[in-house]
């Protein structure tokens, strides 16, 4: 049997589905999550069931790409769950007049319905059981309340043939809604007004600008505090069993040199050695984890309370500048995490002509966590100057790229039509199950990839591969960027990992000028291997090559004007 | 009083009187609400062109500059 989820977007839908099948999904609260589909299993009775979350969708005469996934799904329905918002019954009962028209069996469940209470909205249940004539039954989906119900009745779920025209559905839900609806007259409550406060610029705009330094400054205080507190005394206790490793390796030669890597001044330095269990461990772990885990979390929590539809207003008219529109924020943020998912998620745009642009500044102007946090790391050292410098180039480069971009490419942005849900407590399981699906996306992506690139840079290095190639690339990277020669060791690598090119850079001793220079360009100069397979999956060869020929173009061009602007 | 959608100020409502624009956009917009009979209240208008946000059937709604140009509204008193 297949059951389908189907009900406008910003039901609680996917809450409903995780709750209903048990397994992880990514729940949160801003459009386009599920235009990709769920599918998960469950039992009725002594069967298995599948269940599948469908995209959210308002009609099903479609008007988006995720509305005509959402039709042709129906088609393979054996029996659909309408899952209806409580406290806008009367825009919901378009989608449920539809589905009464379809032959299929459906069964309603009125989720929402604590929060419909504290609007003063009661609802008659029994009478538009009645009226519908299909089941009905209130639900609570971040509770669970009424999901025993829901399930016990799933077999009564009832099919209708009905045939009305647009104006017949309206009328009809006009009269049902009258009929089995009251609303008592209310105050504005404290959530409504400070969403209204969000959305109007005035307001709006400090807010949003208190909202991101707000998120930085938590995410620096979670990854300094972890650093400091568990990871530092964890790698504090282990160095003494590395270094005794180092010893029965025999202190020297080819295996301790990948495994431990190069001893500084007799000992172990995690940051500097590039062993595999040395650097290559204490990297992801000790130096990145911590701020993905920090970042991911603050996101989690701005997701899921519906901050970001509303920033996604604010931003409008400046996205549409640069060739997106508002909701281009999602991508963007996302991307500052880690620009696979970043890239994955520029499907929430429309247009093949944004996910370009978006693809295209995002591999050039955000940098993801991983390398953010060496960066911090690194330049940081140098104080918050040389830290600005970098972000500033990066944001001054995403801006006039965007703007080119916009101009040269022909066609133009949809404009942003959407419901701003209303602010929600997150539901905590769902924000932390998704933290954790996040956090294990990191660790089981990243180390691999950073134990290879450990791997690599031995093996290169001690075939001379990455001299040779330092002295063919000698013309840029020292002519043009005013970098030692060894750099270009850190721009291969940095295909594979970023976070793990800009460590290389640490041994070579350079000045601040050129750690700046250095950390631009390893930003800008091409997407890491798993953003590269994204991109070409997303954009095809053509559309890939040519964002990466911008990407490699501007790379070069920025790292110079910034190389004789800072006279390094 | 007669007047686009988007002329209305933050606070004041109307009740919407016509959509110009083609039967696709109509229904488009009576998805989420906006169509003749509805009552709606600007909650903001975002400058340079931006989206505005109206308040209808107690949920809010954005909607870009080229579509609220096409709703025509009885302005309140």
């Amino acid at each position: 049997m297949r059951i389908l989820l189907m009900g406008n977007p910003n039901v609680g839908k996917s809450v409903v589905f995780s709750r209903l099948t048990g397994t992880s999904v990514v729940v949160s609260n801003y459009p386009g999550t599920t235009v990709e589909f769920t599918k998960g299993t469950m039992k009725v009775g002594k069967k298995r069931a599948e269940v599948i979350d469908v995209p959210g969708t308002y009609t099903l005469e479609p008007t988006t790409k995720a509305e005509e996934v959402a039709v042709e799904m129906l088609k393979d329905g054996d029996v659909v769950i309408n899952i209806v918002d409580a406290t806008n019954l009367e825009r919901n009962l378009y989608l449920t007049l539809q589905l009464l028209e379809k032959k299929v069996p459906v069964i309603v469940a009125l989720n929402l319905s604590d929060e419909a209470k504290h609007k003063g909205i009661t609802i008659d249940v029994k009478k538009l059981e009645k009226l519908l004539d299909v089941p009905v039954v209130p639900t609570v989906a971040i509770t669970g309340e009424g999901f025993k119900k829901l399930i016990s009745r799933l077999p009564k779920a009832k099919a209708h043939a009905y045939r009305h025209t647009d104006e017949q559905r309206w009328e009809k839900m006009g009269r049902i809604v009258e009929e089995i609806q009251t609303v008592a007259h209310r105050h504005h409550t404290l959530a409504e007004r400070l969403g209204d406060a969000t959305v109007r610029p005035l307001t709006g705009i400090p807010v949003a600008i208190g909202i991101v330094a707000l998120m930085f400054f938590v995410i620096r205080f979670i990854g300094e505090g972890l650093i400091a507190n568990v990871f530092d005394p964890v790698f504090g206790a282990y160095a003494p069993v590395a270094m005794r490793m180092s010893e029965a390796l025999g202190s020297g030669g080819f295996i301790h040199n990948i495994v431990i890597g190069n001893l500084i001044d007799g000992g172990i330095d995690f940051t500097q050695s590039m062993g595999l269990l040395t650097t290559g461990i204490f990297v992801p772990l000790a130096m990145v984890l911590p701020y993905v885990f920090a970042f991911y979390l603050v996101l989690g929590f701005l997701e899921d309370s519906g901050y970001l539809p509303r920033l996604g207003v604010l931003v409008d008219s400046g996205m549409h500048r640069v060739g997106m529109h508002g909701f281009a924020v999602v991508p963007m943020l996302l991307g500052l995490g880690c620009n696979v998912p970043g890239a994955l998620s520029s499907r929430i745009l429309e247009t093949r002509r944004q996910r370009f642009i978006a693809l295209t500044l995002m591999g050039i102007a955000v940098p993801c966590m991983a390398q953010l946090a060496i960066i911090f790391g690194l330049v940081g050292s140098y104080g918050v100057g040389a830290l600005a410098i970098v972000v500033a180039t990066l944001f001054v480069v995403w801006v006039v790229i965007g703007l080119l971009l916009n101009k040269i490419l022909a066609g133009e942005s949809p404009e942003m039509f959407t419901e701003i849900p209303p602010y929600r407590t997150p539901y905590w399981g769902a924000t932390l199950k998704k933290l954790w699906m996040r956090t294990r996306h990191f660790l089981t992506t990243a180390i691999p990839f950073v134990l290879l690139g450990v791997l690599l840079v031995n093996v290169l290095y001690s075939l001379g591969i990455i001299d040779f190639i330092g002295d063919i690339a000698s013309p840029v990277v020292v002519g043009l960027l005013g970098l030692p020669a060894a750099a270009a060791g850190a721009l291969i690598i940095g295909f594979l990992r970023k976070d793990v090119a800009v460590g290389m850079l640490l041994p070579l001793g350079l000045s601040m000028q050129q750690l700046v220079v250095a950390s631009v360009v390893l930003a800008m100069y091409f997407p890491c291997v798993a953003t590269f397979a994204i991109f070409i999956r997303e954009l095809g060869i053509k559309d890939t090559a040519k964002s990466t020929l911008i990407m490699i173009g501007m790379a070069l061009l920025v790292g110079t004007l910034l190389r004789f602007v800072l006279g390094g | 009083m007669r007047k686009l959608l988007v002329e209305l100020r933050a606070g004041e409502s109307g009740i919407i009187v016509g959509v110009t624009g083609g039967f696709g956009l109509q229904r488009r917009l009576a998805t989420l609400g906006i169509r003749i009979n509805k009552k709606v209240r600007m909650i903001t208008a975002q400058p340079f062109r931006g989206p505005i946000v109206v308040e209808v059937d107690r949920t809010h709604v954005a909607i870009g500059m080229g579509m609220a140009w096409k709703v025509l509204v009885e302005a309140a008193k």
